[in-house]
C-alpha cells in the first residue's frame, strides 16, 4: 500500500543496486581491504543486499555492520532523545576503505554523525558513501560517491523507502505535501 | 519512542512502555562500555550535579561515570564539606547550583519527595537516586534489566524480595516495575519487616522462607536497613540469618537455573553467605555494570525530554 508516486519497484531497485555494487567494485580494486558499514535502519538492509552482490562479484566475503547515530546527532537538544539501534561492527576498521550505506541523502548530518561515531573504532583509509537515493538539500559539505538514483525533491516532500518489510512489496515513494 | 520526562522521580508513575524504553536503551549504551573507547559526545558540555545528602558507593560512582561517559561535567556535592553544616536549606543549596547553569540534578536524600520538591522548585531535570524508604528508580530499572538479559523476559518469572521490605526503598521500585511488566512478586522475611498491607501492591507476603524460594525464577536479596528502622524489628542478626539467610544448603532446595541478586552493599554471612554471593548463581556484580548502562540511559533520555534547549545570544 502506498501513497504518492512509486519512482523505483522492487526490479529497479534491485538493478540500481547491482550497478552500485559494481561501481564499488570498479573503484575499489583491493576487494579485500573494503567493508560495508549500514546506518540504521535503513541503510542495515542495503548494505546487507550490496554485501551478496559484491561476494558473488569478488569471490570472499565482505565485512558488514551497522553503526548508529543517534549518540552522535546534532540535534540532541532540540528533540526528544532518539531510538538507539545496535551498532555491530565486529571487524577492524583500521586502515581498510569503509563504504558507508544509506538509504535516503538528505541533508547529510545523519552521515556526518555517522563519521563521528564510526571515529571511536579507528582509523579507516578512506570512508566513501553509498546511498540508494540522493534527494539533495544538503545542509553541510558532504556528498555520495554511489548513488542508485538522483530524486530532485522539494523540501515539503518525503522519500519512503521500503525494504524487506514482512508482506509488503520492495520500493521507493515519493510523497507529496 | 516513547520518552517524554523530564525529570524520573519514580517507577509508580511510569507506564511498562517507558520501562521498556529505558531498558532497551541501555542495552545500548551497555555496549559502549565494552568498546576501548567508552565515550560519546550525547551530553557534551552538559553540567550533572551528583547532590547526595545520604552515603553511597554504588549509585554515585555510577551515576558519575555514566554522565562522564556521555562527556557531560560532572559536580560530586558533599554534604559534609558544604553549607549544608551551617544550616543552608535543600531547597537553597540546589537553587545555587542551578545558578551556575547546571542542567541535571541527581539527587538522594534522606527524606521521602526530596527529588519531587526539587523537580518543582528548578528549572532543571532531576533524577531521583533513592528518597528515604520510598523509591530507588535506577536500582530498579537495573534490576529489571538484568533479569531480562539473563532470562531473556521478564513476564510471567517468579521474583521473590527477601529480607527487609518495610524500610526498603529498592523493594517498593522493585515491586512497581516488576509487577508493570507482568512478573509475579513474593515478599518474604520477618513479620515485622514485610507487612501483609504489601500485597496491596499486587505481591503475595509470606513469612515462610522455604515456601518463598521453592519456585523462584529470581530471588532478590535486601539488606538489612538499620539506618532507617525506629525500633528492633527483631531479636538479632544471628536469628534473622539462621531463619532468613541464604546459604549453601537453602540455595539447594531453589530451582537450579535461579538467580541471586543483591543492590548492594551485601552484609556478608547476615542475609547472604560468602559461598553464595561470590557463586556462579550470583549476578550481583553484572547489576553493578548494568547499572551503569541503565543510568547512561536514564541520563540520555531525561536530556532529550528537556525540550527544545535554544541559546540566545543578547
Amino acid at each position: 500500500m502506498s501513497e504518492g508516486n512509486v519512482i523505483l519497484n522492487a526490479a529497479a531497485i534491485q538493478r540500481a543496486l547491482m550497478r552500485v555494487a559494481h561501481e564499488i567494485a570498479e573503484c575499489d580494486v583491493a576487494s579485500t581491504e573494503v567493508v560495508l558499514v549500514g546506518i540504521p535502519r535503513g541503510g542495515v538492509p542495503l548494505a546487507q543486499r550490496l554485501s551478496t552482490i559484491l561476494t558473488g562479484i569478488w569471490g570472499h566475503a565482505v565485512p558488514t555492520g551497522s553503526v548508529d547515530v543517534g549518540m552522535h546527532r546534532d540535534d540532541l537538544n532540540h528533540r526528544a532523545a532518539p531510538n538507539i539501534l545496535p551498532t555491530v561492527i565486529p571487524f577492524d576498521i583500521n586502515a581498510k576503505t569503509v563504504v558507508l550505506v544509506d538509504d535516503v541523502l538528505f541533508s547529510g548530518r545523519t552521515v556526518r554523525a555517522a563519521m563521528d561515531s564510526l571515529n571511536d573504532f579507528g582509523r579507516p583509509e578512506r570512508i566513501q558513501l553509498a546511498v540508494l537515493i540522493d534527494r539533495g538539500h544538503r545542509e553541510l559539505p558532504i556528498r555520495a560517491d554511489f548513488v542508485g538514483k538522483n530524486v530532485p525533491t522539494a523540501i515539503t516532500e518525503k522519500i519512503r523507502v521500503r525494504l524487506g518489510e514482512p508482506g509488503g512489496e520492495d520500493e521507493v515513494v515519493l510523497e507529496k505535501k | 519512542m516513547s520518552w517524554n520526562r523530564k525529570h524520573l522521580l519514580d517507577i509508580e508513575s511510569l507506564s511498562a512502555e517507558e520501562i521498556v524504553t529505558v531498558l532497551d536503551t541501555a542495552r545500548a549504551f551497555k555496549a559502549v562500555g565494552e568498546r576501548a573507547i567508552k565515550k560519546v559526545p550525547a551530553l557534551r558540555g552538559k553540567t550533572v550535579v551528583n547532590l547526595f545528602v545520604e552515603p553511597s558507593t554504588r549509585t554515585r560512582t555510577s551515576f558519575e561515570l555514566a554522565a562522564i561517559r556521555l562527556s557531560a561535567d560532572v559536580i560530586n556535592f558533599n554534604t559534609e564539606a558544604s553549607s549544608f553544616k551551617k544550616g543552608e536549606t535543600l531547597k537553597d543549596t540546589a537553587r545555587n547550583l542551578e545558578a551556575l547553569n547546571a542542567d541535571i540534578f541527581i539527587v538522594r536524600h534522606s527524606s521521602a519527595g526530596a527529588p519531587h520538591f526539587l523537580a518543582r522548585v528548578l528549572k532543571a531535570s532531576v533524577v531521583n537516586a533513592g528518597d528515604g524508604a520510598h523509591e530507588h528508580p535506577t536500582q530498579a530499572l537495573l534490576d529489571a534489566f538484568t533479569i531480562r538479559e539473563r532470562k531473556g523476559k521478564i513476564s510471567g518469572l517468579n521474583v521473590t524480595i527477601l529480607g527487609d521490605i518495610l524500610y526498603s526503598r529498592v523493594a517498593r521500585s522493585d515491586i512497581w516495575a516488576l509487577t508493570k511488566l507482568g512478573a509475579k512478586v513474593t515478599l518474604c522475611g520477618p513479620p515485622t519487616l514485610v507487612p501483609r498491607v504489601f500485597e496491596q501492591m499486587g505481591c503475595r507476603v509470606t513469612h515462610n522462607f522455604e515456601e518463598a524460594i521453592a519456585d523462584a525464577d529470581i530471588i532478590n536479596l535486601l539488606r538489612i536497613q538499620h539506618e532507617r528502622q525506629r525500633k528492633t524489628m527483631f531479636p538479632g542478626l544471628a536469628e534473622y540469618t539462621s531463619l532468613f539467610g541464604l546459604n549453601r544448603e537453602r540455595l539447594a532446595r531453589t530451582k537450579p537455573d535461579a538467580l541471586i541478586m543483591h543492590p548492594g552493599p551485601i552484609n556478608r554471612g547476615v542475609e547472604i553467605d560468602t559461598e553464595t554471593a561470590d557463586g556462579e548463581r550470583s549476578v550481583i556484580l553484572e547489576q553493578v555494570t548494568n547499572g551503569l548502562a541503565v543510568r547512561m540511559a536514564v541520563l540520555f533520555l531525561v536530556n532529550g525530554g528537556q525540550g527544545p534547549q535554544e541559546v540566545t545570544v543578547a
